[in-house]
């Protein structure tokens, strides 16, 4: 008896005439977002960094309004644990497009004591309140945010619009659904939209674009010698706020980061790509996913990202 | 202008994108095909397969002999860990030298109708598990009839535990001729079967020596051979480029470029949703409510390049010939091809909340880069998903799909989704509160514009 279905094996996969390869065809989505959102939205802002989603995301949006200027302000939470060639990277490209920086300081609610530092000195969930207060003062309906789906199960289930109530928390089981290229960004007085136009994004994806626009990033994304030490498996920096405990030998290694965040919290990889096409290799063949091999924060718990997104993260 | 006149084809770079949605019924194994597919296609790192190798280890998976659960790799949010459910569609990402692949893993159980409908219709292909010891269920036909419904370019139907029948021949014979009776009465284009072992990887990814009378594709094989939707479309479709924004840098020129230059620039920039522009076309730039206007495309702008054509999916900026008014909500189309616009709206609805749709309701209606708002004139009928058959009705509820007539407060170029998957798709939404209600499609009305009922 003959098979069923009389296949013959795939075919070879011909392209046709016009067909968009991947990068171009995740470009042409993002950019597409972006300017629904800026079509549809009173005061929309842009979340910048200088982490390289951040930076892409940026490089889209100008993209999206060539050859006009980007059209609304980007905002950054400052942990005040940053690494300072990320922040001087940030406000030279701010200057570069002639854009406005909203700034939202953890350290000044740390000062005031509206906010308590952590046992653990890690940051990254004190960014939430001066986040969440940056966007009321400034009134802004849409933020923009570099986060992909491919990070952290939480965000794989994150809409590309993603509406934020009056506390700016994020509710998973009552999400709309997202149809077509369709996106619904109607909010009440009081909600906002966070917009995710890089959802679709891999960390491979990112690199390859970045190679192939010839993005600048920051010096910390590409191999460098620096003061290191081991801690929870991971090679951190030596700073003001990451010092080495008893027991936790200081070396000089050859090192660059795979994300770029709170310095109290981020994590370096021994590495020797030293230029974009070397990191474009590596995470090609890497065998650990970025946050697992880079962020303290994220193994505190399975649930870790969803605890602080419900709560208004980015 | 300062960039270079050539053109600028883009290129292939990494292969290119395909989009999937999963969809079956409960217990089917989907979690593990999907966790089969990810981990063979060896896109599960090393720190996600030790979370996974430690969880199966504590749960005691697979008894005394051990190994991997690999459902726990598209285990999501610690509510649905808790109350082990599904809440939401999840979108995961896997690629092969051929093809970067997104998958859109659709809940079978809990609101299947409105998970997999979002899942579908971004989709270049459903794939649909089938329990091959249960064959064709009512829930198969339903998700057939969405796949359907929503135009989904490919089906492709994975005949899992084929293990579980010692890979009996006739047994998938049998459920494959079931799968083309329902796929046929459906007018599906096609709904090609596998026998796959989710469970042991038999026809996921690698081949199985355990069926040798298949001699077809193994899962991913198909999926990475499968035309995607712009590929098939781009051929045969007209031109269609809704107007996001008009771009006119005056005063707010990017820094470093010559405001000489750029004084009287002024371009339309949209993403092209269905067919091909190339410069020195002719095309109508139609505002609804007005007669159309027919230019010339002098340049098609990407961010500094000049292209000489775009395709869908492509976002650019098109210069025309003639300095007409023209906004958003507008469309630009090849000459004379858009049907003129109207304010009669005869659709399918795909209905998403658990707001029930009554008659008379007031709505907003988004369709392209519009959103006007609408009255639910009447609701002409609710297809039955088990007979396929459309039964009288007068509202519907969460998870139905029925027929409605609405009028517009002013008139959309309209075509029917039947042709045009872009163009004629549609949102209903609450004016209230702003949530989805259904996601639509257009279909040509039956008869006369004018629905009788409303007149009486």
């Amino acid at each position: 008896m003959s098979a069923p279905t009389d296949l013959s094996p795939a075919p070879a996969v011909v392209p046709a005439p016009g067909t968009l390869g991947l990068l171009d065809a995740l470009e042409a989505e993002s950019i597409h977002i972006i300017r629904e959102v800026v079509a549809e939205f009173e005061r929309p802002a842009m979340l910048f960094s200088g982490g390289k989603d951040s930076v892409v995301m940026l490089h889209l949006a100008a993209k999206a309004f060539w050859p006009g200027k980007i059209p609304f302000p980007v905002l950054h939470v400052d942990t005040g644990h940053n690494f300072p060639e990320v922040l001087d990277f940030r406000d030279r490209t701010v200057a570069r497009l002639g854009l406005k920086l909203v700034v939202g300081s953890v350290q000044e609610y740390i000062d005031r004591g509206e906010l308590q530092e952590r046992v653990d000195g890690t940051r990254n969930p004190l960014q939430t309140v001066p986040l969440l207060d940056t966007i009321a003062a400034n009134k802004f309906d849409a933020v923009f945010g570099g986060g992909r789906r491919d990070e952290d199960k939480a965000r794989a289930k994150e809409r590309i619009l993603s509406l934020r109530d009056e506390f700016g928390q994020w509710d998973p089981r009552n999400q709309r659904p997202e149809l077509w290229n369709l996106y619904n960004g109607r909010h009440t007085v009081g909600q906002h939209v966070r917009a995710f136009p890089i959802s679709n994004w891999t960390e491979l994806d990112i690199w390859r674009y970045i190679e192939r626009e010839g993005i600048e990033l920051p010096s910390i994304y590409y191999a460098h010698e620096r003061d290191v030490f081991q801690r929870d498996g991971m090679w951190r920096a030596v700073g003001e706020v990451s010092l080495p405990r008893e027991g936790e030998d200081v070396v000089v290694r050859t090192v660059r980061y795979r994300t770029v965040g709170d310095m109290s919290c981020t994590g370096a990889v021994l590495s020797d790509a030293f230029t974009v096409a070397d990191v474009v290799r590596e995470v090609a063949a890497s065998t650990l996913t970025e946050r697992g091999a880079t962020r303290a924060d994220d193994r505190i718990s399975e649930a870790a990202m969803e605890d602080r997104k419900k709560d208004g993260y980015f | 202008m300062t960039a270079e006149a050539t053109l600028a084809q883009p290129t292939l770079e990494q292969g290119t994108l395909f989009r999937f949605a999963t969809a079956g019924s409960v217990d089917d194994g989907k979690s593990t095909l999907v966790g089969r597919l990810l981990h063979d296609s060896k896109a599960i790192l090393a720190d996600q397969l030790d979370a996974v190798a430690r969880t199966s280890e504590a749960r005691g998976f697979g008894g005394e002999k051990g190994g991997l659960d690999l459902a726990l790799l598209t285990d999501g949010l610690r509510a649905e860990r808790e109350q082990g459910i599904t809440i939401d569609v999840a979108y995961r990402y896997f690629a092969t030298d051929r093809r970067t692949f997104i998958l859109a893993d659709c809940p079978g159980h809990v609101q299947y109708t409105k998970n997999t409908v979002t899942g579908a219709s971004t989709a270049d292909a459903v794939v649909l598990l089938i329990d091959a010891r249960k064959g064709v269920l009512e829930q198969t036909r339903r998700h057939l009839s969405v796949a359907a419904l929503l135009r989904v370019p490919h089906v492709v139907v994975a005949v899992n535990k084929i293990d579980l029948v010692d890979f009996s021949e006739p047994v998938f014979s049998s459920i494959s001729a079931d799968v083309a009776r329902v796929a046929a009465d459906l007018g599906l284009r096609e709904a090609v079967a596998v026998p796959v072992s989710a469970l042991d990887g038999d026809n996921v990814v690698d081949r199985s020596g355990r069926t040798p009378w298949y001699a077809g594709p193994t899962l991913l094989e198909l999926l990475e051979g499968l035309p995607s939707t712009d590929e098939l479309d781009d051929a045969q479709e007209a031109f269609r480029f809704p107007v996001q924004t008009v771009i006119r840098p005056q005063g707010a020129l990017a820094p470093g470029l010559s405001d000489d230059e750029f004084r009287d620039y002024r371009a339309y920039a949209g993403q092209v949703t269905e067919g091909i522009v190339r410069v020195g076309d002719r095309v109508s730039v139609v505002t609804p409510g007005q007669s159309a206007r027919e230019t010339t495309v002098v340049a098609i702008d990407l961010a500094g390049r000049l292209l000489e054509e775009a395709a869908a999916p492509l976002s650019v900026a098109l210069r025309l010939a003639d300095e007409f008014d023209v906004a958003r909500g507008d469309t630009i189309a090849a000459a004379g091809t858009l049907p003129e616009s109207t304010a009669d709206l005869y659709g399918s609805l795909c209905w998403l909340s658990t707001k029930p749709l009554r008659e008379g309701a007031k709505v907003l209606v988004k369709h392209g880069t519009s959103t006007v708002r609408a009255l639910v004139r009447s609701v002409t009928g609710k297809l039955d998903l088990d007979t396929f058959e459309v039964t009288p009705a007068s509202g519907l509820e969460l998870n139905d799909i029925g027929e409605a007539q609405l009028r517009l407060a002013a008139p959309l170029p309209l075509e029917p989704y039947a042709a045009h998957r872009r163009t004629g798709a549609f949102l209903v939404i609450d004016p209230q509160d702003g949530a989805t209600l259904a996601a639509g499609m257009v279909r040509q009305h039956p008869g006369d514009t004018e629905d009788e009922r409303y007149w009486i």
